[in-house]
């Protein structure tokens, strides 16, 4: 299994080299494919940002599930736990926010959104909660069992919304839609809710506890080398292990809660379209730092915004997207990689030790 | 119990074991080698398309299986040349390109037979059945009245064993994964070693993903592989590196992803997409009660040479 991750922040400049790479290996693979890349480019502009209704009901409206995956992603990594289970630990708060949605019609809305967002973030570090307890007490590397726990959720959710969780007339696979006490408000004329300021409140809220608090210092350092950490003797490396993967599962959790309280108000298959993936190239792009992965999880918002426009004006399947996300990821890698061979670092240890400090 | 019931079932297990086999013989050889290639779902789903383009094109399904293991190969080079190659990290690496795989595949798809996903008619790849040995009693026509693949597996499996613990190119690939800087020092070419052993893994899973295609589905689906790629990869753990018990642990999985069929055929009105999920629960109860009872490569997944750190 992987060893614990030499998770740490990028300077800038890998972000920027890296959105480059991806956007010229995009436009040549459009090229290749025979499609117009500047109708593409355009469609794909105009769709995300075009007009205010673009920006604010397509473009930030993708955002949030984005940017809480992506957060979750981030304070995984950042610890050095491989968390690749957001997909599966948005499920698992979807179908509880539903179940709570559509059973507490009764209480005020002060109470029941709450306790709708409250209770996706529960499940979220429950379904976490499997794999970290595999980690921690059994030694089972976390990789492979947070990708397994992803099918298990959504096999659960096919299995929800044809059978406990079924629309009353039991017709279509998807739920009824939740009572009207428990779905997000909006800005008005347009789609974009509440949740996107829970994101950016949480986003801002992960950054001070990272950059200020003791945890976040125990959390850099564990991450940075758990051994370490560990004989230092000040910190309990498998306690910030658990607090990690549980608060990236109550994160990720959140993100599916909030879809469903905020943009579906109801449960279906296929709810995601793979944000828990995506998630990983939102947090690498954003150098796992909490602001970056605000800004990164717009940029995405917008892409699968832009996407459909693209779509239907240029022809171009909207698959395409993951494509360009893979090419995101590898390009955060190899200009990274390149970097360190532009500029040697010294020794891992210590490169490790020394990067603790700085967020 | 009717007796047609547990055929069917006992059919349908090795016809679905043996892609998870294909798959995780060829991520055995790559793991012995210190690589851990979480591409490989990746790789699966391009061999499934592959290997459906490639029977429409060559209108023979022998032709499908062969492309689709150049597609699978394709997308494992793409891993090779980041992981192998630069020295990035595995896991990421890995994700991406699956992440990438399962894009691709669904645009290209897209593309060429239009969004709204109209099933194709493949030539499949029809069973074969062996003359005789289809004819044992219980279990002949499961493990001998199948396609070509379940063959290749079967083959495949003693063969690798062979070539890994019996000769010194075998001795050289797990020496790789073991010591790689001692291997270098004794003159094997480490990288060289690993990325031609994950070549291998993709090609096999890409194999693995033309069986989906050609011998089980009868066409082409996005997300079509749904993770076997995964499962595979739990099934090398389960069967502990060695290539024998990774064909028989695959054939266990197989079994376990056709007890729906079997519940079904009973009559019995259970919830089937509780039991689709039980590979995925049985690949958990598998490593939670194997790892720490065997011992993985001492080089998985770590980059070679080591990062900053000269050799």
């Amino acid at each position: 299994m992987p060893e614990p991750g030499r998770a740490r922040f990028v300077p800038l400049a890998v972000p920027a080299a890296a959105l480059m790479v991806t956007a010229l290996a995009a436009v040549a693979g459009l090229w290749a494919g025979g499609y117009d890349v500047g109708r593409a480019a355009g469609a794909l502009v105009s769709g995300a940002f075009g007009s205010r209704e673009a920006f604010l009901s397509v473009t930030l409206v993708r955002s949030v599930p984005l940017i809480l995956t992506g957060l979750a992603v981030a304070v995984a990594f950042r610890a050095g736990v491989w968390n690749i289970g957001a997909e599966g630990q948005l499920y698992a708060g979807a179908i509880a926010a539903t179940w709570v949605g559509l059973r507490g019609g009764s209480l005020p809305a002060g109470v029941l959104v709450p306790a709708v967002l409250g209770a996706a973030a529960l499940a979220g570090a429950a379904w976490a909660f499997v794999p970290a307890l595999m980690k921690l007490s059994l030694g089972v590397g976390e990789v492979i069992t947070t990708i397994l726990m992803n099918f298990v959720a959504i096999d659960l959710t096919a299995y929800a919304v044809r059978g406990p969780l079924q629309e009353a007339r039991r017709v279509f696979p998807q739920t009824d839609p939740i009572a009207e006490v428990a779905r997000l408000p909006t800005l008005p004329g347009v789609r974009l809710h509440l949740g996107f300021a829970v994101a950016v409140a949480l986003a801002l809220a992960l950054w001070g506890v990272l950059k200020w608090t003791r945890a976040g210092f125990a959390i850099r350092a564990v991450g940075a080398s758990p051994e370490a950490a560990r004989v230092s003797g000040r910190i309990d490396a498998s306690r910030v292990t658990w607090a990690a993967f549980l608060s990236s599962g109550a994160l990720a959790g959140l993100a599916g809660g909030v879809q469903v309280a905020g943009v579906t108000w109801a449960l279906y298959e296929g709810l995601s379209p793979g944000w828990g993936y995506t998630a990983i190239a939102v947090a690498l792009l954003a150098g796992l730092h909490p602001g970056g992965v605000l800004l990164a999880g717009v940029l995405f918002g917008a892409l699968e915004g832009g996407a459909g426009a693209m779509q239907r004006s240029a022809g171009i399947p909207a698959a395409w997207v993951s494509a360009v996300e893979a090419l995101a990821i590898l390009s955060v890698l190899a200009v990274d990689q390149a970097r360190r061979r532009v500029r040697p670092a010294k020794r891992t240890a210590t490169r490790s030790l020394g990067e603790v400090g700085d967020a | 119990m009717p007796e047609s019931a547990l055929a069917a079932f006992l059919e349908a297990a090795v016809r679905l074991g043996v892609p998870l086999a294909l798959a995780a013989l060829g991520e055995t050889v790559t793991e012995r080698s210190g690589v851990i290639n979480i591409g490989l779902e990746g790789s699966m789903i391009a061999g499934a398309l592959g290997g459906a383009m490639g029977a429409l094109a060559l209108g023979s399904a022998g032709g499908g299986v062969v492309a689709g293991a150049a597609a699978g190969l394709f997308v494992a080079a793409v891993f090779a040349a980041f992981a192998v190659g630069l020295g990035t990290d595995q896991i990421i690496t890995g994700t991406a390109v699956t992440l990438g795989g399962l894009g691709v595949t669904g645009a290209v798809y897209q593309a060429r037979f239009g969004a709204t996903g109209t099933a194709l008619s493949l030539p499949t790849l029809a069973p074969l059945p062996i003359p005789g040995l289809s004819e044992i009693p219980w279990v002949g026509r499961a493990l001998f009245a199948q396609a070509p693949t379940a063959y290749l597996a079967y083959l495949l499996a003693p063969a690798l064993w062979w070539l890994l613990f019996r000769t010194g190119w075998g001795l050289a690939l797990r020496a790789t994964g073991e010591e790689p800087s001692a291997s270098e020092a004794a003159g094997v070419r480490v990288r060289w070693t690993r990325f031609l052993a994950t070549l291998f893994g993709g090609a096999m899973a890409g194999v693995a993903g033309a069986h989906l295609a050609l011998a089980h589905a009868g066409t082409f689906a996005e997300n079509m592989t749904a993770g076997r790629g995964f499962v595979a990869i739990a099934v090398v753990v389960l069967g502990r590196w060695n290539p024998i018990w990774v064909l028989i642990a695959a054939l266990l999985f197989g079994g376990a992803s056709a007890l729906q069929f079997f519940l079904q055929a009973l009559g019995l009105d259970l919830p089937y997409q509780l039991f689709l999920a039980l590979p995925y629960l049985l690949s958990l109860a598998a490593l939670a009660g194997w790892v720490g009872r065997v011992r993985a490569p001492a080089a998985l997944a770590l980059p070679w040479p080591r990062p900053g750190g000269g050799a």
